[in-house]
């Protein structure tokens, strides 16, 4: 069989979109806007009140107003993409197997997708006083 | 006989080490995520049951969970700006040793004025 060597300092060709360029500049720029909406979010729900400050009541404060709602949607979106893209680059690294890899890649970014919708209709949908009768669980707005 | 993985060559030191511990960090962080986007999303079903999920958070062994959470966010956010400035620094290739300490020391000092209000938080609800 012959092997064919293209020449070393010919410019690759390429086909359609350069995907892999795309995700690289994508884990950085997500990154550094999840800095500040992960902090903001860490403060917010950890540092301030307390993990043991929150419930659903807390979370209806927070979501009544838009400001939150964006906040929360646009991290969820942008740390799931970048949280899934990694993964995709761990299997990349680590499975052999080429449909291990497919399988692999395909149910991240199944989950990635459902999560997404899932996360993004419970946030816009809410609710706060979903329950009239679950009256010791409900904010202030709702009594 | 077992077959040698392929294609992976470990070169050791901070390059290598904080490579390994971005991975396992970002690792973490993941399957946490995974989480907590289904315990949240219990808000659109039942208050009491969003609550009982959440009272699991609050215990104290949880409580230590949550600042190796908060551990490995705080070394993945400033390692990943030190990969950042290494990609689109020009001097970033040359200090990637040195800012791989820096990174450790914000990471560290954060994590001091964290952890012990968080488990005064933790404990004084568990009390």
């Amino acid at each position: 069989m012959e092997i064919v060597i293209e020449t070393p300092n010919s410019p690759r060709k390429r086909k359609g979109a350069n995907w892999e360029k795309y995700g690289w500049m994508y884990m950085r720029i997500s990154g550094a806007v999840l800095i500040v909406l992960i902090f903001g979010h860490l403060i917010v729900n950890l540092w301030d009140k307390g993990v043991g400050a929150i419930d659903f009541a807390f979370v209806a404060g927070k979501w009544t107003n838009p400001f939150w709602q964006v906040w929360d949607v646009l991290m969820l979106w942008l740390a799931m993409i970048h949280g899934t893209n990694g993964m995709r680059t761990i299997t990349n690294d680590y499975a052999e197997k080429e449909w291990v890899r497919k399988t692999l890649n395909v149910s991240l970014w199944v989950v990635c997708a459902a999560l997404i919708i899932l996360g993004t209709l419970v946030a816009t949908t809410f609710d706060p006083c979903i329950d009239p009768n679950a009256v010791n669980y409900l904010p202030t707005v709702c009594k | 006989m077992a077959k040698l993985p392929a294609g992976t060559l470990y070169r050791g030191k901070v390059g290598m080490w904080s490579w390994v511990l971005h991975r396992i960090t970002g690792v973490a962080i993941f399957f946490f995520l995974l989480v907590h986007i289904l315990d949240t999303s219990l808000v659109r079903v039942d208050p009491e049951a969003y609550n009982s999920v959440m009272a699991t958070y609050k215990t104290v062994i949880i409580g230590f969970g949550e600042l190796g959470l908060v551990a490995a966010i705080l070394f993945h956010a400033f390692n990943g700006v030190r990969i950042i400035l290494i990609d689109f620094w020009r001097k970033g290739f040359k200090y990637q040793n040195l800012m791989f300490w820096i990174v450790v020391a914000i990471a560290f000092i954060l994590f001091a004025g964290f952890a012990p209000r968080h488990l005064m938080h933790v404990f004084s609800y568990n009390h």
